[in-house]
This record gives structure tokens, C-alpha cells and sequence, in this order.
């Protein structure tokens, strides 16, 4: 496994959210400005990073029976540790993804890649795996914050306190953005949209490369 | 107290649904929601589930980690509590009511990881509900829960025989559909009581 199928199967082929559908409900519901989709999906990547580095160098010692109550307990720690340095040091994101955080311990795609990935590789490896989906994921959230705040607030880039004191930069004139797309409604439809998309992307490359 | 209760079942039921507008449980709710029949089984274990957790992890709160000064571990002692719920609920069914675990018993190991546990536990503490109002939101979140993924599969029974374009087809059609169903629970944020 090379360095570079990793990184292009966390990014695109296996994107967490896009293509294997993990993570949706923090996806959906935090997506509402650049600054929560960013400040969420480097906490998911850090958490990811740990748990796979922790539970792959456990993978021997950790019972087969007792091993998914073994990775919650694991995973929950990770997650204390981050709620509890967001508090400290960036409260305003902390305040903005609220509950989303300590439920970053449910988010599938954390315990997925600790069954699927990090319980049969190495450290090295895993630390990769978590490292690469964990882009992936702030990819497709990133994606979905620029669309959503774009078309129901009008701007980009909110929620930065240097960029404008908070509010972004303006793109479409106030009054006119489609406020529908903040809402939870928007969440639904831009994520079907992408994931549509990258079906089509999907089917695309793999005709390409049937032709070659 | 009576009002009080009830504003809060119609909240989570209807304004507050816990799929619709706080976008908790996305997971299962999208995964069994292919046929009706299963939906409805899943959407009657996470209430059974949703009220007992938050009954338990009130207390645990209340009784453990307050006066022992450990509210920081609320995440962790969480998790525990609704694992270790679930896995005696799934035991406990079936010793005692065989029947009621056939139907239910593949969806139970599931719910562990459903964030609708987990998130009425946690929004409990942080709303400070009493323990009565505790049981009632998880109980009510669940049939707001319940209420959303029945209604969702049998729109999707239907939209999986439509003729949508290539790329939509499956997943992100559903997604859409369930976009618009949020979009009709959208009216009932006007509802208000009292």
C-alpha cells in the first residue's frame, strides 16, 4: 500500500463522507460557515489521527470480544481532551459546534476506520489512513460550507474574526442569498447534490481509465 | 409542570425533530429506512432506548459525577452507560419477551452509536431538565425519531422506482427527498404553546 493510493483513497476514492457515507449528521449540521467546517474537520482529523495511532498499537493486546467497547472508551478520551482544549482556547467555535462535539465519540467514521483500518495495520500506516481521511473529510465538509454559505448568506469565509470582524467576505448583495440553504433543509439538499456529483466524477474516471 | 411537558414532547416531536431540524441520527436513519416494516422496528427500539438512557444518565450525572466533581467525564461515563444500557436491554429481552427481541434485536447493537442517544443525554444536561423532563424529551425525541423514519420510508419506497437522473440515483435522490420532507417540518417552527 503506497503512500499515494492512501492519499487518494481518503481524498476521492474512499472519501469518508462523499462516497462512503460516514459522519453525515455533523456534516449536515454544522456546515453553516467556513469557520465551523474547518474548525470541526481538523478536530475530527486530530481525534482520528490519535485513535487510529492508539488503537493500532493495541491491536494485539485489546480481546477481540470486549474490542469495540475497547475503541469507544478510547475514542471518548481523545474526544474529552479536544472539547476540553476548545473550551480553553477557541470558545467561540466551541460554543458554535455545541453538542456536535462530545458526539464526535458516535461520529461512524472514527470507529469505522478503527475496525476497518486501524485494527489489522501497522502504526505507520494507520497514522497515514487517519491523517488522509481526516482531509477528506474536512474536504467534503469545506466543500459543503462554501456552497451553503455562498447561497444562504451571500458570503464567504465567515465566522473568521480577522476576515471582516466575523462576517465574511460579501459576494451576492444582502437580501438576496436564499436563507433555505442555512437552514437544516439546505444541509440535505447540498449534501445529496455533492454526493451526486461525485458519482458522476466517479463513473467519469473509471470510463477514462476503461479506455485506456 | 403538565404544560411544561407538554411543550417539550411537541417540540422534539414536531418543532425540535430530532432528524428534521437538529440532525441527530442521520446514520441509522438513512441506513434502515429502505423498507417500512424495518424502519418501524428501528424507530421503536431508539425511543425504547433514547428513554431509558436518558433516565440512566441523568442519574449517573446527578448521583456520580456531580458530587464526586467529574463532570468532564460526562462524555466518557455517557457512552459507557448507554453501552452497557443497550447490551442489558438486548439480554433482557431475550430471556423474557423472545418475541419482542426477534423483531427488535438486530437494531439494538446498532443504537449504541446512534448520536441521538448520546446527543438527548447530553442536550438533558445542558438544557438542565428535572429528571421527569429528562424521560419525557428522551421519550418523546425517540417518537419524533420514530415519526420521521416511518414517514421517510414509505416516501422512499416510492422514490426508489422513480425515473431521476443517472448520478441521483440511490443515495442522493433519498437525501434530497428527505431535504423536503424537512422542508414541511419546517412549518411547525411556528407552533408555539403558552
Amino acid at each position: 500500500m503506497s503512500l499515494k493510493s492512501q492519499f487518494q483513497d481518503g481524498l476521492l476514492r474512499k472519501n469518508p463522507v462523499l462516497v462512503q457515507l460516514l459522519g453525515m449528521c455533523s456534516a449536515m449540521a454544522i456546515t453553516t460557515s467556513l469557520f465551523n467546517g474547518i474548525g470541526m474537520g481538523i478536530s475530527v482529523t486530530i481525534i482520528l489521527t490519535l485513535s487510529n495511532i492508539f488503537i493500532s498499537a493495541l491491536r494485539k493486546v485489546i480481546p477481540n470480544k470486549i474490542r469495540i467497547a475497547a475503541y469507544i472508551v478510547i475514542i471518548a478520551g481523545f474526544v474529552t481532551m479536544v472539547d476540553l482544549l476548545l473550551q480553553a482556547f477557541l470558545p467561540a467555535l466551541s460554543e458554535n459546534l455545541g453538542v456536535f462535539i462530545p458526539l464526535i465519540v458516535v461520529n461512524c467514521i472514527i470507529l469505522g476506520r478503527a475496525e476497518a483500518f486501524a485494527s489489522k495495520h501497522t502504526v505507520w500506516q494507520s497514522t497515514l489512513d487517519g491523517i488522509f481521511q481526516g482531509i477528506g473529510y474536512t474536504v467534503a465538509l469545506i466543500a459543503m460550507c462554501l456552497i451553503r454559505e455562498l447561497l444562504g448568506n451571500g458570503t464567504i469565509a465567515g465566522g473568521f474574526s480577522f476576515i471582516n470582524n466575523g462576517d465574511g467576505i460579501r459576494i451576492l448583495p444582502e437580501g438576496s442569498p436564499a436563507l433555505i440553504m442555512i437552514l437544516p433543509v439546505g444541509g440535505f439538499l447540498t449534501l445529496g447534490c455533492l454526493i451526486a456529483f461525485s458519482q458522476w466524477l466517479g463513473k467519469r474516471l473509471e470510463q477514462k481509465e476503461a479506455v485506456k | 409542570m403538565i404544560a411544561k411537558l407538554f411543550t417539550i414532547a411537541l417540540g422534539a416531536i414536531l418543532v425540535e425533530n430530532f432528524i428534521f431540524s437538529q440532525f441527530l441520527g442521520i446514520c441509522p436513519f438513512m441506513g434502515v429506512s429502505k423498507k417500512s416494516d424495518t424502519a418501524v422496528g428501528m424507530g421503536f427500539a431508539v425511543t425504547f432506548v433514547m428513554a431509558l438512557a436518558s433516565a440512566a444518565t441523568w442519574a449517573v450525572n446527578k448521583y456520580l459525577l456531580i458530587p464526586l466533581n467529574l463532570e468532564y467525564m460526562q462524555t466518557v461515563a455517557f457512552i459507557l452507560v448507554i453501552a452497557a444500557l443497550v447490551q442489558l436491554v438486548e439480554m433482557f429481552l431475550q430471556k423474557s419477551v423472545p418475541a419482542l427481541y426477534q423483531a427488535l434485536g438486530i437494531y439494538l447493537p446498532l443504537i449504541t452509536t446512534n448520536c441521538a442517544v448520546l446527543g438527548v443525554a447530553l442536550l438533558n444536561i445542558q438544557k438542565s431538565y428535572t429528571f421527569i423532563e429528562s424521560v419525557v424529551y428522551g421519550f418523546t425525541g425517540g417518537l419524533g425519531f420514530l415519526l420521521a423514519i416511518v414517514l421517510f420510508s414509505v416516501v422512499r419506497e416510492r422514490v426508489d422506482n422513480c425515473d431521476c437522473p443517472k448520478a441521483f440515483k440511490g443515495f442522493p435522490i433519498a437525501l434530497i427527498s428527505a431535504g423536503l420532507l424537512a422542508l414541511a417540518f419546517m412549518g411547525f417552527s411556528g407552533l408555539k404553546i403558552g
